[in-house]
């Protein structure tokens, strides 16, 4: 899997409240959490994100509730990555869960701003600032965590072990 | 002889059928409950869909509590309501809820026995940590996860290292378990604990009421933490006694367990704290934060609803009158607690001061209803998050306090000690 898009970098403790303010949680429709996504903090960010880009922020990333909703909206949004100094935990299973990529890297979030060009090999690990040509490597999940990703998600994961049964 | 184990390593390793597990080590743990509300149920409900089976692992072993947007705020959330109470008729949940039986889930659970200590609980709601409270390992997750808990009565968990938390002594008058845990994420910080079990011991601990052990561990997801956890002891043993619906199973740690980190603390440097906007841990010593001026208060939520809260509450609010600028709203978080505080006489001293008392609801806690916030409205809460937007209008503000906090601020108008009031 490749990726590249344009950064859209934001700070520490993102909260799943700014992704997905809690006034929008009486649906769960994929399109309308992604309208709303990030609005509390960037109240642009819906109308300047295109498909394939790429979120980035400091430590912390996603904290606060569990509301699956929160990587819903960032993916349906059009990010097609998010690259963190760190990830609260519920989001981080979260977004392995619903199929959103993510990447620990402190030193990549460092060497990226918002609007650079941004390259992932996500087979490879390897992160690329296409703007000023510095790349990185990422935190490589551990291989449990892979192999439900190679299998589409959790669902699919399970689908295949309850038929086994 | 397994290795020295926390009480945390001990509950994951008998539910992964193994004699020992070490932190880091991914587990595959059987489940006692999976739980999920009216947010986080439908889209578990529709993931559930698509695994291929066709009844849930267990129906007496999943939860399902409408009670975060609910009585329904609108016609949305009815829908999403509906769902949750369809999907319970078909699978026959036992411990579904129902308008007028509904509580607040991190209150109403415990008080029915429905959690007891020893269990692996996963919760669709990050606040599922207050179950550690009975000597239980639960913790948050996400609708996929709890989908997948409801098929297979199964979750992989990364054995989590844990911190100690030892706090000795005794708690200076006003000071509560919610100053307790809010003293904690100000020091550690709201990633303070990321991924780590909280394990919280000590005679200040061991002398706290199963209310304030609660709130203690509700906190933890607010530290980053996994779980919050602490150990069963005679005061655990009183409150499960008659009420657990099953057996339970007492774990401790071994007096040679393995802490990433040991911190102690001396109850009586602990205050009465606040946090201030737009993280919990942005905490201040409430003599510091008298400037502040408040439109509303809200007693309440999972953190802080308890009959033990609105006693505290309601003893200051006695023969008290809400300040004119300010809106009290106070929540008692079940039915019960609701029942058991008017016997006791406290919604006549809510009423009698002016306040608003409302049905079980997270309400306003999320920003959901009841008490939403206007632009540049204040409101001092005792619930558990301040992010920005959290209450109401993105310019709207929270501050975290106890209840003693909450009933003296919502008399005196502005952030205000019990004492204050004279």
């Amino acid at each position: 899997m490749r990726f590249e898009g344009t950064a859209h970098r934001y700070g520490r403790d993102i909260d799943t409240d700014v992704i997905i303010p809690a006034r929008y949680l009486n649906t769960s429709d994929p399109d309308e959490l992604a309208a709303h996504c990030l609005e509390d903090l960037d109240s642009e960010f819906v109308s300047k994100v295109q498909p394939g880009d790429i979120l980035v922020a400091e430590e912390n990333f996603g904290c606060g509730s569990s509301r699956e909703h929160a990587p819903i909206a960032i993916k349906h949004a059009g990010v097609a990555a998010v690259v963190a100094k760190s990830f609260a935990r519920i989001f981080y299973r979260n977004a392995i869960n619903t199929g959103l990529p993510i990447f620990e890297s402190p030193e990549a979030v460092d060497g990226i701003r918002s609007g650079d060009r941004v390259a992932i090999d996500a087979d490879a690990g390897v992160i690329t600032n296409l703007t000023t040509g510095e790349s990185w490597n990422a935190q490589p999940f551990p291989p449990f965590i892979r192999e439900i990703i190679e299998r589409g998600g959790l669902v699919a994961y399970a689908r295949e072990k309850v038929s086994r049964r | 002889m397994p290795r020295p184990m926390t009480i945390t390593e001990k509950i994951l390793a008998a539910h992964a059928g193994l004699d020992e597990v070490v932190p880091g080590q991914l587990v595959n743990c059987r489940l006692d409950l999976v739980l999920a509300n009216d947010v986080t149920a439908p889209i578990a409900i529709k993931e559930f869909r698509k695994i291929g089976v066709e009844r849930v692992w267990d129906p007496e072993r999943i939860a399902l509590v409408p009670d975060h947007y609910t009585p329904n705020k609108d016609i949305k959330s009815a829908e999403q309501a509906k769902m949750v109470r369809e999907f319970a008729r078909e699978q026959d949940i036992t411990h579904y809820y129902e308008i007028g039986c509904m509580g607040v889930e991190h209150a109403l659970l415990p008080e029915q026995g429905v959690v007891v200590p020893g269990d692996v609980i996963i919760g669709a709601d990050s606040h599922t940590c207050t179950y550690g409270a009975l000597g239980a390992f639960a913790t948050g997750v996400g609708s996929t996860d709890a989908a997948v808990g409801m098929a297979t009565g199964e979750a992989w968990f990364k054995v989590p290292a844990s911190l100690k938390f030892v706090v000795e002594g005794e708690l200076a008058p006003w000071v509560s378990a919610k100053d307790v845990i809010l003293h904690v994420i100000g020091m550690i910080g709201v990633d303070g604990a990321l991924y780590q079990a909280m394990e919280f011991t000590g005679s200040t601990i061991s002398a706290l009421d199963m209310d304030g052990r609660m709130t203690i561990c509700n906190m933890a997801i607010e530290a980053g933490g996994k779980s919050g956890i602490i150990a069963v002891d005679d005061t655990t043993r009183e409150y499960v006694r008659g009420r657990a619906e099953r057996e339970w199973v007492e774990y401790a740690s071994d007096p040679d367990a393995e802490y990433a980190r040991v911190f102690e603390i001396d109850a009586a440097a602990i205050e009465p704290t606040v946090a201030f906007p737009h993280l919990p841990s942005n905490t201040r010593p409430v003599r510091e934060a008298r400037d502040v001026r408040v439109d509303q208060v809200v007693i309440g939520s999972c953190t802080n609803g308890r009959l033990a809260d609105l006693r505290v509450a309601a003893e200051i609010l006695r023969g008290r009158k809400v300040h004119r600028d300010v809106r009290l709203i106070v929540i008692p978080a079940t039915q019960q607690i609701y029942r058991d505080a008017m016997h006791e006489g406290l919604i006549d001293v809510f009423l009698d001061a002016g306040a608003a008392v409302s049905t079980p609801t997270c309400g306003p806690c999320l920003g959901g209803h009841m008490g939403i916030l206007a632009a540049g409205e204040r409101a001092l809460a005792t619930t558990n998050r301040n992010f920005v937007g959290r209450m109401g209008d993105p310019t709207s503000e929270v501050y975290l306090a106890s209840p003693a906090v909450a009933a003296a601020t919502a008399v005196a108008g502005h952030i205000a000690l019990p004492e204050d009031l004279g």
